[in-house]
């Protein structure tokens, strides 16, 4: 059981800064949720991490060692991306054959099941799948790695409901089996949230949020009622957000409420789900 | 069986809050074996830690009590503490925001006390 850490990362394209001093660590046996908005970065991390991209400054250790000089620290963890990286007229079977030499184990018992319960004719070329059914083929050959470290980069890219269910299910049925760490970035937060237990959020080259979910959203709130009263309740608070319908306002803030302020009669405070505080949080428009 | 989930509290809460429900309303007696935290974590998509935690609170108020290598079963006197708590809240839970709301809509407290008495003979009627 190991530890991949992140320290003082940071990624530049030209005069671009993409990713800005990110230092986090990623420990055994979490589901982590990597949230961001469009262009945030998060391919571009999950590519360093992994060892597809380069990053311009920064260092990515495991259990100690910098991955750049542990060539079997690439082997222990998996990143499963859009990026085709098969050859033409590669079958779904020889990717679960070349995932078996790339990595310590494969568990193909796993892959057929699953190949069986997504439908998935082992046979079929990739390049004739549909965008569904190639996301399928890529995370089943993600689920049956032998890897401490799963990166799934949008795993739920064409997928419809079903299957979406059908893979929450078998990765909580994985995970259960062999716990590991997977890292999860996607952009359908609402139905990650309860999968995960810990969450990063990307925005404008900073990571800025690194924390348990049950205590970002215990501290995350809408605050709502007639405008002046909003008001009055909410000074000194930081005001992520809000919207007025004629008087009525509703305020959005992510922080602890002073439990001693008196809440006016007609306010009403209620807690708001991972998807609200994460689009509050990242409204913002860079300075 | 259903569970069902919203933002009004952390995930674990509710999740102990509706198995204390199932408990209560029988679904569950007293003895018998509740769903392991793998089949609750596989079949509503929930972290199994989270699960765990709720979980966790059921057995620190004595509701369920794990028997090693067997799983989660519901305590012999799980009912009897359920009620009990729910009595305590009741005052809370139940009267205030009744009086609340009578005071809001103008209804004396006489008359909330005939209400309250022509609710229960309606009861009586309907048997």
């Amino acid at each position: 059981m190991t530890t991949l850490k992140i320290n003082q990362l940071t990624k530049r394209f030209g005069r671009h800064t993409i990713l800005e001093n990110l230092s986090f660590q990623l420990e055994p046996q979490h589901i982590y949720g990597l949230l961001g908005r469009n262009g945030a970065g998060k391919s571009t991390l999950l590519n360093i991490i992994n060892n597809r991209n380069f990053q311009t400054d920064g260092e990515i250790t495991l259990a100690g060692d910098s991955i750049n000089n542990t060539p079997t620290a690439l082997q222990r963890m998996y990143l499963m991306s859009e990026a085709n990286m098969y050859p033409k007229r590669t079958r779904v079977s020889d990717m679960f054959k070349m995932a078996a030499t790339g990595y310590r184990d494969f568990d193909l018992a796993l892959a057929h099941r699953l190949t069986s319960e997504f439908e998935v004719d082992e046979r079929a070329q990739l390049n004739n799948l549909s965008t569904g059914l190639t996301t399928i083929a890529k995370l089943i050959t993600a689920l049956c790695v032998d890897v401490d470290f799963v990166f799934l980069d949008e795993p739920t890219l064409g997928l419809d409901a079903n299957h979406r269910e059908l893979f929450y299910r078998e990765l909580l049925k994985t995970y259960e089996d062999r716990p590991r760490t997977f890292i999860l970035s996607t952009h359908l937060i609402s139905e990650v949230q309860p999968l995960i237990d810990h969450v990063f959020i990307l925005h404008h080259q900073h990571l800025i949020k690194d924390e348990a979910v049950d205590e970002l959203l215990a501290n995350a709130w809408a605050i709502s009622g007639p405008a002046a009263l909003v008001d009055q309740y909410c000074a000194g608070l930081t005001i992520l957000d809000q919207q007025t319908i004629s008087n009525i306002k509703t305020v959005y803030v992510v922080q602890p409420l002073d439990e001693q302020r008196i809440i006016p009669d007609q306010v009403k405070i209620e807690h708001i789900d991972l998807q609200r505080a994460f689009m509050v949080l990242t409204n913002g428009k860079e300075n | 069986m259903h569970f069902e989930f919203d933002q009004s509290a952390p995930i674990y809460q509710q999740l102990a809050d509706q198995l204390e429900e199932m408990i209560f309303t029988g679904l569950f007696a007293e003895g018998e074996q509740v769903p392991s935290t793998t089949q609750l974590s596989q079949e509503l998509h929930i972290n199994p830690a989270t699960v765990l935690k709720g979980m966790n609170i059921l057995v620190d108020q004595q509701l369920l009590e794990k028997r090693r290598g067997l799983g989660m079963f519901v305590t012999p006197q799980a009912k009897e503490k359920i009620m009990e708590k729910r009595k305590e809240g009741f005052y809370r839970n139940y009267i205030e925001s009744l009086i609340q709301e009578a005071t809001k809509l103008g209804i004396t407290e006489d008359h909330l006390l005939t209400l309250i008495q022509r609710g229960y003979q309606h009861d009586h009627t309907e048997d």
